[in-house]
């Protein structure tokens, strides 16, 4: 049974039938066929959770290239199962609601196609066992969502933002990739459950560092952690549902799925420990420092998006921890961050979608997503408010939403962490539980700003496209039922926590599991008057008052000035690039035949002369030769000096009357050999290239003498020469040494195998009969291309286009 | 006879570079046909000359007959690609006005 397999597969066959529908059911969305997709694949999931929540894990095989142990493996736990939900779960939504978002006069087909690409990738990343496909899998959700962010590629802001996520995002997979085969090669496995379970083998090989921080590079790109996040921004100029799904909900989750899967492996050391968490903290405070002056509503839910990925980054840096001390009841306690950055992450997509959704729907309402033009919607617009409030009060950490529960155990972990006395955090590790909650009070003004701004204050009809009013209620019912699992998971948090967590944290600290330590947690939103509380109500106090006096300390930014950006630095390495390499390229690529052929030569010369030294291959042991007669003596002395006076030829009539020469002496030449039908062919195929020759003559220009210098001549000289003697003696070399039989010897059957006693016409038109066929193919062809050569004329229009 | 026809077929080798790196569109297109007939003699070198009779049944022992069909049907092809190359040339000088290879290269700043 394979059904999971053929689960990652399916969302690879809709793409390919859904071009075929979107062209001949015209009348119907084509939406409506592939929300089919990610509905079934999430029924046939959830089907799957018993199992998993009991603690089974399924695993199932189909071979690819089992020759190198590169096979597709299907691999179902607590965490794929969890990430599989949520790309089938949050997929069917977003198709929903761009049903309504994306009208049929734009190219639906490719986008659907497009999206079901993405989907079957993303599960196939989230469900590869082996470490290759995985791979394979990553760069496919990274080309497929450079499709997506260039849907509207008319624009050029889209292209730009497409091909900087691509750039950024493969050269992160390439590294990846590397630290891959650094821990395959190590491993001797491209299964990540085996290199878990062996892991005590690899941890002290001398590539376990690079490959660890190689991996880490691929996840922090995919992720968008500083200072990789600049892409995720300008990706938001892919269509709202797009971002919603790719770089808020899924994507940009790939590069944590893969940190989590890798912890078991990696965690424990002091260097993943400061990377992961280090890079997590800092880009949730840049994040959301960043977010708060954005004006652009998409823009400030891009680093909104940066900073909770930093958060849940950091969360999971901190439980990896509790690998390094191994299992004891004290070292459990650090394993709540890892729960908690799992349920986070879960938190995030619903309310980012939800808040994704919500700027759609003002963008499509009244036309812009600029919050100087907009303001007081709240009445015009009171559903979508609400469903902004709730995502934006999960989004600050508030109570009763979801986000609150996972905000106040990210408090508690960071709190924890400062009591450990390992990795240094003795001294550096109190700087976590403050940058996260400074980070937290920013996070609480822009979720503010998102709210006030749109849907608050003074109504501006005049500055806005259209006047605002409610979408049709198909565009609201994915974001209402994402803010319903928003209140939903405050109120029942223990459905994820059980059934999916749980289940992911065994996988995450396998020898904790096997020591039977109790990794799940109850999650409460009432603890009582802990530290946790106080930083969140901090957070709110300190987040309000900094929201009132906002126009005070705005220009705190200022010492942030966009040309020192990270962003113009990437501009500026591009363009350098580009510059250099087309300065050397020119220098080489000289559109002139001769420099080419000077290099084609001149390799021949170094790599065929060379090898023929460096082997030892020039005995010459020279076969009995065949006795000369004076006669022949003649011809080919003849031929040499034609051969040789060709290259001082004047005119032209000279120089075609010296090959003819050479022609014809090979000719005679091949009457010498016993070749008669070849000296009957190349006679006449003499004759009718000299005239050949001549025609051409009429119509070409005198030769000219070659006003080349005396330098270039002797470079070509040299070369001609060079090339000359590597030929004679590689033809020397071989003829003292033969190796085989000749196979001849089956032809002279010829007359009772094909009835003709000429034996090179029996092989012509017999025995290699095909080879003569495609021969007269050639010719034909030959004859076309000279027949349009000399008779097709370029139109007149055409010509007009060329210029333009 | 093997040593000596191999040495021309150097020889034109040779020849046959050195027109090939030349500025010329017609030098170039006898450089290709001279190429040609130089990898024929050396085909024929390779098999040996003249070790039997011609390669008719019941002439006696025969020359090897393979590389005699090889050659024959290289030199068809090579007919094509020199009246292929010769009316490229006829036509380029025709459109462009020149048949020298460094005044073909366009616009530098392209």
């Amino acid at each position: 049974m394979s059904t999971l397999v053929l689960a990652i597969f399916i969302p690879f066959l809709a793409a390919a039938i859904i071009p075929f529908l979107y062209k001949y059911l015209k009348n119907i969305h084509v939406g409506w066929f592939a929300i089919l997709v990610p509905t079934g694949l999430f029924i046939y999931l959830a089907s799957l959770i018993p199992a998993i929540s009991s603690g089974e894990v399924i695993v199932q095989t189909i071979n690819w290239i089992p020759s190198y142990g590169i096979d597709i493996t299907a691999y179902l736990d607590g965490l794929s199962l969890t990430l599989a939900l949520l790309i089938s779960g949050v997929g069917a939504l977003v198709i929903l609601y761009s049903i309504y978002y994306l009208s049929s006069k734009e190219p639906i087909g490719t986008f659907y196609t497009y999206l079901m690409l993405f989907m079957g990738a993303m599960l196939g990343v989230v469900m590869s066992d082996n470490m290759l496909v995985l791979y394979v899998f990553w760069e496919l959700t990274s080309i497929s969502s450079f499709l997506l962010i260039a849907f509207w590629y008319q624009r050029k802001r889209s292209r730009e933002g497409a091909k900087k996520s691509l750039i950024i995002t493969v050269s992160g997979g390439i590294s990846m990739l590397v630290g891959f085969i650094m821990v395959g090669s190590m491993s001797n496995t491209w299964s990540i459950r085996e290199v878990i379970a062996n892991v005590g083998a690899i941890s002290d090989h001398a590539l376990f560092i690079p490959a660890m921080l190689l991996v880490l590079l691929g996840a922090f790109t995919k992720s968008a952690q500083f200072p990789f996040h600049i892409w995720l921004p300008d990706a938001m100029e892919a269509p709202t549902p797009v971002s919603a799904y790719l770089h808020s909900a899924t994507m940009v989750k790939a590069g944590i799925y893969l940190v989590t899967r890798f912890t078991p492996v990696f965690g424990g050391e002091a260097v993943w420990f400061w990377a992961v968490t280090g890079v997590g903290i800092f880009t949730l405070f840049w994040g959301s420092f960043n977010a708060v002056r954005q004006t652009d509503l998409k823009a400030l839910l891009a680093y909104s998006t940066i900073s909770q990925l930093g958060m849940i980054m950091s969360m999971f840096g901190m439980g990896s921890a509790a690998l390094y001390l191994g299992y004891s009841t004290e070292s459990v306690v650090y394993t709540g961050a890892t729960f908690a950055a799992l349920f986070h992450l879960v938190n995030h997509s619903t309310f980012k979608g939800a808040l994704f959704m919500v700027v759609g729907v003002v963008d499509h309402s009244v036309g812009t997503r600029d919050i100087r033009r907009l303001g007081g919607l709240i009445t015009l617009m009171p559903v979508t408010f609400t469903i902004a409030t709730v995502g934006s009060m999960s989004m600050a950490g508030l109570p009763p939403f979801n986000g609150f529960l996972s905000k106040e155990m990210f408090f508690v972990s960071t709190l924890e962490i400062t009591e450990a006395g390992f990795f240094g955090l003795g001294t550096w590790g109190i700087a976590i539980p403050i940058i996260a909650w400074i980070a937290s009070v920013f996070t609480f003004v822009y979720s503010t700003v998102f709210v006030v701004k749109t849907f608050l204050g003074p109504y501006k009809e005049e500055k806005l496209e259209h006047p605002a009013h409610e979408p049709k209620p198909g565009m609201l019912i994915s974001p209402i039922i994402l803010g319903l699992l928003v209140i939903v998971f405050f109120f029942m948090p223990n459905i994820v926590g059980e059934n999916l967590i749980t289940p992911a944290m065994n996988g995450i600290f396998p020898t904790f599991a096997a020591e039977g330590a109790e990794l799940g947690t109850h999650i409460h939103a009432w603890h009582g008057f802990k530290p946790e509380l106080f930083m969140t109500i901090g957070v709110v106090l300190f987040g309000v008052l900094l929201f009132i006096t906002r126009k005070y300390w705005y220009g705190v930014y200022n010492l942030f000035p966009e040309k020192r950006s990270i962003n113009v630095f990437y501009g500026f390495v591009l363009d350098q690039i580009e510059d250099k390499s087309t300065v050397i390229t020119n220098k080489y690529m000289t559109r002139y035949l001769r420099d080419y052929m000077v290099y084609i030569f001149a390799f021949f010369i170094l790599a065929i002369g060379g090898i023929f030294i460096f082997t030892e291959a020039y005995y010459f042991t020279l076969p009995e030769n065949a006795p000369i007669s004076n006669f022949e003596w003649l011809v080919i002395l003849a031929m040499m000096i034609a051969g040789i006076t060709i290259l001082f030829a004047k005119s032209r009539l000279t120089a075609i009357v010296l090959n003819s020469i050479l022609g014809f002496g090979i000719s005679i030449l091949f009457v010498l050999f016993r070749a008669p039908d070849l000296a009957l062919t190349q006679t006449i195929i003499e004759a009718v290239t000299t005239v050949l020759f001549l025609v051409a003559y009429y119509f070409l220009p005198e030769l000219d003498k070659e006003d080349t210098t005396k330098k270039t001549k002797s470079i070509n000289l040299f070369i001609s020469i060079g090339v000359g003697v590597v030929f004679t003696a590689v033809a020397l070399g071989v003829q003292g040494n033969k190796a085989f039989d000749t196979i001849s010897t089956f032809f002279e059957n010829s007359y009772e195998l094909a009835g003709g006693k000429n034996m090179v016409n029996a092989i012509l038109g017999d025995f290699r009969a095909f080879d003569t066929m495609m021969e007269v193919v050639v010719l034909l062809i030959a004859g076309i291309g000279v027949y349009t050569m000399i008779r097709v004329k370029a139109k007149k229009e055409s010509d007009q286009i060329e210029d333009k | 006879m093997e040593t000596l026809v191999t040495i021309l077929a150097g020889v034109l080798v040779t020849v046959a570079t050195y027109l090939l790196l030349s500025k010329s569109l017609i030098r170039v297109i006898i450089g290709t046909a001279i190429l040609t007939h130089a990898a024929h003699l050396i085909i024929m070198v390779v098999a040996g000359l003249k070790t039997g009779t011609v390669p008719i049944v019941g002439e006696g022992d025969p020359v090897d007959p393979l590389p005699q069909a090889l050659i024959l049907t290289s030199i068809v092809i090579g007919f094509a690609v020199t009246a292929v190359s010769l009316v490229l040339a006829y036509r380029t000088y025709q459109e462009i006005g020149t048949d020298k290879l460094d005044k073909l290269r366009g616009n530098p700043d392209e």
